[in-house]
Formats: structure tokens, sequence, C-alpha cells
């Protein structure tokens, strides 16, 4: 029966649902709280709506110009260091939240991108060149340096370790 | 550009945008969640003060943190103040930009359950090692 309401409604919906529940229930139990989280979320979704709207066109050339034979080229499974070094500096230069990237991802991966290149992506999301001088402000511009290296070259492990694992 | 090329991907487009929609608001009104229901002082209570069990604390708790990295940074800043070692710190904020226990439902669904358990464990792991490496490493110069 739950596969069949899966199948009809979609799990995203589903997912939506148990998250609005929880609100709902948080409501009654403390609904200054609730207000506050419901402020936050709004203030969110205004802060993301144009990164979304970045993702959704890229995601629109995307389909028009990059052939399946195209990312395999790049991003697939022969595209060696050039795959490498797209992905390090996509993860690095791209904006927004990182979830708000899933849709393209997910997209490039069914056109055949590697695991690996989107694991390397992913974690060099981590690295946010605008949020830099905070760092540096808090912990010196040394730190920021060695943290900022490791989390370049552990990507590319990290990439490597979930490229193979979840094959 | 061909008419029919371009309906073609408008189409795609707007499915596209109708299944991923309401996983997008679900993980965003549960990091708008986790941002009110834990505090940034919160954080200072979880630590004990020895270096080892204070980076493994360090990296769960950045990985169940949401919001933006600049609040780890800030987060982190203040616990320096109060004593922290810097590995426990260290830790915490590569847990907070790198694994990300909130947006796991949406990794995936989006990118595959196989693909973001394996993503958000070995990303936990390389916490506590690029800690170790980053303050090592800092050590030495």
């Amino acid at each position: 029966m739950f596969r069949k309401l899966l199948d009809k409604v979609g799990v995203g919906w589903i997912f939506l649902a148990i998250v609005i529940v929880i609100y709902g229930l948080l409501g009654v139990m403390n609904y200054a709280l609730f207000e506050k989280a419901v402020l936050a979320f709004w203030n969110l979704l205004l802060k993301v709506l144009p990164v979304l709207g970045l993702v959704f066109g890229i995601m629109f050339l995307a389909d028009l110009f990059l052939t399946p034979e195209r990312i395999i080229k790049y991003l697939g499974e022969g595209s060696g260091i050039k795959g490498w070094v797209l992905m390090i500096l996509g993860g690095i230069l791209s904006t927004g939240p990182i979830y708000m990237w899933y849709p393209l991802l997910s997209d490039l991966k069914e056109k055949g991108m590697k695991n690996s290149l989107i694991a390397t992506f992913l974690y060099n999301r981590a690295v946010k060149i605008p949020l830099l001088p905070m760092m540096i402000y808090y912990f010196g511009w040394v730190f920021v340096i060695i943290l900022t290296t490791y989390m370049v070259v552990f990507s590319v492990i990290n990439g490597l370790i979930v490229g193979k694992i979840s094959r | 550009m061909d008419s029919e090329r371009l309906r073609q991907s408008g189409f795609k487009l707007v499915m596209s945008f109708k299944s991923i929609m309401p996983i997008l608001i679900g993980v965003l009104m549960l990091v708008a969640l986790i941002i009110k229901v834990i505090p940034g002082e919160f954080y200072a209570s979880l630590f004990t003060g020895n270096v080892f069990v204070d980076s493994l604390v360090g990296s769960l708790f950045g990985s169940i943190a949401a919001g933006n990295p600049v609040n780890s940074y800030i987060i982190g800043g203040e616990l320096l103040k109060q004593g922290i070692s810097l590995f426990a710190i260290t830790a915490f904020m590569v847990a907070w930009i790198t694994v990300g226990v909130v947006q796991f439902p949406a990794e995936s669904l989006m990118l595959g359950k196989r693909f973001a358990t394996v993503r958000s464990l070995v990303s936990f792991g390389l916490c506590i090692v690029i800690s170790l490496l980053t303050v090592l490493t800092l050590g030495l110069l």
C-alpha cells in the first residue's frame, strides 16, 4: 500500500508532507518557535530564489547544448584530469546552498557524469572565496591557507573513494 | 535553434521543476527549523576538553548543524575564545560545510541513496583527518 502511495504521489511530496507535519506539531507545542521557524524559512526561500533561477537556467541550456557524448567526454569515465579540474573550479565558484545544485547534478549524472566528479564538486562547495575574509578574521590567514589547501586536495580523495564505493 | 528542440527542453525543465520543488522546499523548511531550534550557544556545552573526543563531537554536531557556512566560522571563533581545541573546531567547521544531515533526504532522492550515504560517511571520516592535518601543519610552521 505504501509502495502504491509512493508511486502515485511521489517521494518528494511525501517528504514535504512529513516536514509540514513536523512544523504542525511544533506549532501545537511551541507556537513562538514555530513562528520563528516559518519566518526563517521565508527568508531562506527569498535568498535562494535567484540561485534556483540560475540552476534551472543552466539546466535548460545544458539540455539544449550538452549531448550525453559531450558530457561523457568532459565529465564521464574518460574525462581524465580536465574533469577533476573542471569540478574543483565549478565547486569553488558555484554560489548558494549545496542542495540547490542537486537537480543539475542529477541531470548530468543521468547523461553520464561520474559519481567521483559529483562528489568532488560537492566537496569543493565548502571552499567559499567570498567568505574567506571572515574566516581569516577569526583564525588567521595561515590557518585558512592550510585548511583550504587540504580541502581541495581531499576533495579529489573524497571523489576517488566515493566513486569507487558507490559504483 | 530548432523550435521543437526548445519546446522539448522547456517541457523537460517544467517536469524537473515539478519533481524537485517539494524536495527543495522540504529541505529549506528543515534547515530553517534546525537554525531556530539549535541556538549557537548550544555548541559550546558539547565539548569535553579531550582532543580526540572533541574532534569526534565537533564532526558529529557540525554534520547535524545547518545554515550559512559563515555561521560555523562565527561559532568556531567564539568556541576558540572559550578555550575549545582547534582540532575540534576545525572538525566542526569542516563537517558543517561538507556533510549535511539535513540535506541528506534531498541528496538521496536526487543523486541516489547509495551515493548520498557513501559521500556523507566518507566526508565525515575526512573531517577528522583534515582537522588533525591542518592543526599539525599549523604547529609545524
